[in-house]
């Protein structure tokens, strides 16, 4: 296996991206490591194919977004909007994460190993989420698909105005959002959170979350409702 | 006197405003509506231009040649958009129009070498390929965004407001929203959609300005990011706007429409488009970057008058949306019975929420969208783009300039006090400028 080293001190963003972009040579099936990440923003974005991209500490925002197929690692924290947009694929982040983690993810997997802040998941589309540790306030946010696993505690106003995303919490949570209740979890979603636990490589038993989803009470105006609006 | 007495209309309270407080009192929620502000507000209409006569010459009005052409995005693209005209149509989403509106939008830009924008809910590939130069918008709702869509787009537009909502998100009611509708935004069919007003992962300017370098790294930093906002502080919205990267800004004055929106935010949010426009160019010119970072001005614009007293103060380039549905015969006296049911009629119909609409433009009605057929729709695009660059050249021609961009304020005077305040142009007449010593 032939690994390529891209140093972002030496080619910088722009290099990074077209590189795994496949605009200079092929990318598919390929192994990258990205040292001298430095927090720098928009790394590894925009991927098309399948590869395995290794990024050495930490990153700034947006990191992964937008991406189909690849297989991304950071190896450290990373913030704001990691993931964002992601359409398949997985990105694993090893450390915590700043607000807006997988915010609007049409598909693939986010696995964060440390917690996540404010808006994780905000109006995820399909993405599977799972994060190791705690997230903050509003996370899920207009949530319409997709899962959100929180294997530590949920902040206040969990899964505010949620569509048909689920959440699946472990520890506390401080307070649901508009149009979010507690639902059975079920046989058939406690099999496929197993799955998805094991699919993530976190070690945790799908019999000790609780289920949360939309009571569907806000899907259309009405009167009754004028005070969640 | 006693009959002026019992019949004296109210000025607090004339009928439309009991109307709504009886709508109000049966229906316990805010009034959402289609269409742009309707109040009267300053507009272009209180200008005039001062054509050529002793002072200055004017062109032939069929000989000598008057330019349209307008670049957009030069600043940081690599591939700028290269427009024949400088009128350009505005984001409107599939969904809140129906297919075939958005297609011959498309058809009839496309013909006059102008763009097309897609809007909330994506991009559909009929709208793609009717589309010669498709300008693709990035919304808080992020509702079908894909980065597909963004690369085989020829522009991208970050979407921060719009002249009818600053500050609030779109809606779309459940009646319109169809199983195409839902599946492209991820939602379930028949809900009352409320798009988000903020975007999900970023806010301010300095979130704003590494936004843009993501999506310039998506797309190889090839496609013009323009930043749209809604028409309030300009000034600085402008600036911050430019200051994130932005290769063009679009302003969108308070007359802009939208497919639904609670009145209030219509009527009430927002200033008009004419303070907006000097207000923006104030912003560039201060930062020393007007021409370099194109302005695009939106709401309200219907003329060809419009467009050239647009560019006079500033713009490279305006947008339309209700004019172009109007083209395709939004508010026509046709199926007449279909407006009566709505309990409105032709001129007065905003009820594009309903999914109703007669003619076929704002609906997911199969029957009802049968009626704009794309084709026709697209050359009654195209004629009416050529007859606003006509007028518009005209216009120019008469102040004696060769490219419309060469129209400036001082070729412009103002009708009324308001206007010659918010467009800082003299008082017809008189060389007073309010607020200037």
């Amino acid at each position: 296996m032939t690994v390529e080293t891209i140093d972002l001190d030496a080619a910088g963003v722009r290099a990074l991206n077209r590189r795994l972009q496949g605009r200079d040579g092929p990318v598919a099936g390929g192994h990258f490591i990205v040292t001298n990440a430095k927090g720098r923003h928009a790394l590894a974005v925009g991927l098309t194919e399948a590869m395995d991209v290794r990024i050495r500490g930490h990153v700034g925002y947006y990191c992964a977004g937008m991406n189909r197929e690849a297989d991304v690692t950071v190896e450290g924290n990373a913030g704001t909007g990691v993931a964002e947009n992601l359409m398949s694929g997985t990105v694993r982040v090893t450390g915590d994460t700043s607000q807006s983690a997988g915010a609007s993810g049409r598909g693939g997997l986010l696995v964060i190993e440390g917690s996540a802040s404010a808006r994780c998941g905000i109006t995820m589309k399909g993405i599977d989420i799972v994060v190791g540790g705690s997230i903050g306030h509003m996370s899920a946010f207009m949530a319409q698909a997709g899962r959100l696993v929180v294997c530590g505690d949920a902040g206040a106003y969990l899964g505010d105005s949620i569509y048909e995303a689920e959440i699946f919490v472990r520890g506390r949570v401080e307070s649901l959002g508009a149009d979010c209740v507690e639902k059975d979890m079920g046989e058939r979603a406690a099999d496929g959170l197993q799955t998805l636990l094991e699919r993530a490589g976190v070690a945790a038993d799908a019999r000790e979350f609780r289920r949360y989803g939309s009571a569907r009470q806000l899907y259309n105006f009405r009167v009754d409702n004028a005070a969640a609006y | 006197m006693s009959g002026d007495r019992t019949t004296r209309s109210w000025a607090s309270f004339p009928p439309h405003v009991i109307s709504e407080i009886h709508r109000a009192a049966d229906q316990g929620l805010y009034y959402i509506r289609g269409s742009g502000a309707w109040r009267a507000v300053p507009s272009f209409d209180d200008l005039v231009f001062l054509g050529a006569s002793v002072s200055r010459y004017p062109l032939e009005g069929y000989r000598e040649r008057c330019d349209t052409d307008v670049t957009i995005g030069a600043r940081y693209a690599s591939k700028p958009v290269e427009l024949k005209i400088p009128i350009t149509i505005a984001g409107m989403s599939f969904g809140a129009l129906s297919a075939n509106a958005k297609r011959a939008l498309g058809l009839g830009a496309s013909a006059m070498g102008t763009s097309t924008t897609t809007g909330d809910g994506g991009m559909t590939m009929e709208e793609r390929e009717a589309s010669q130069t498709l300008v693709y918008q990035v919304l808080p709702s992020r509702y079908g965004m894909d980065p597909d869509h963004l690369r085989i787009a020829d522009a991208i537009e970050v979407v921060v407001g719009q002249g009818a909502k600053p500050g609030g998100g779109g809606m779309l009611l459940g009646q319109k929203v169809t199983e195409r509708v839902a599946e492209m935004r991820t939602l379930p069919s028949g809900i009352d959609q409320r798009s988000a007003c903020r975007h999900p992962d970023w806010t301010g300017p300095d979130d704003l300005t590494i936004k843009i370098q993501e999506l310039r790294e998506v797309t190889n930093w090839e496609k013009p990011v323009y930043v749209k906002v809604g028409a309030t502080r300009t000034q600085y919205d402008v600036a911050l706007a430019v200051k994130a990267g932005a290769d063009a800004v679009v302003v969108d004055g308070m007359q802009g429409g939208t497919a639904a929106t609670q009145e209030v935010f219509i009527e009430d949010v927002g200033i008009p488009t004419l303070p907006a426009v000097r207000l923006a160019v104030d912003a560039l010119k201060e930062l020393g970057v007007h021409r370099e970072v194109q302005l695009i001005v939106s709401g309200g614009i219907r003329t060809g008058a419009d467009v050239a007293k647009a560019l006079a103060l500033g713009a490279d380039a305006v947008s339309i949306g209700m004019a172009a549905l109007m083209a395709l015969n939004c508010n026509a006296p046709l199926y007449l019975e279909d407006y009566e049911a709505l309990g409105t009629h032709p001129g007065a119909c905003n009820l594009c929420q309903t999914g109703r609409c007669p003619v076929g433009v704002t609906t997911q009605d199969p029957v009802l969208e049968a009626r704009l057929d794309p084709e026709e729709g697209g050359r009654r695009v195209r004629n009416y783009l050529s007859t606003l660059t006509m007028e518009c050249q005209t216009l120019a021609r008469a102040c004696g300039k060769s490219h419309v961009h060469n129209l400036e304020p001082e070729d412009l005077a103002a009708l009324t006090v308001e206007a010659a305040a918010m467009a800082r142009v003299p008082l017809a007449g008189t060389d007073w400028i309010p607020g200037r010593a």
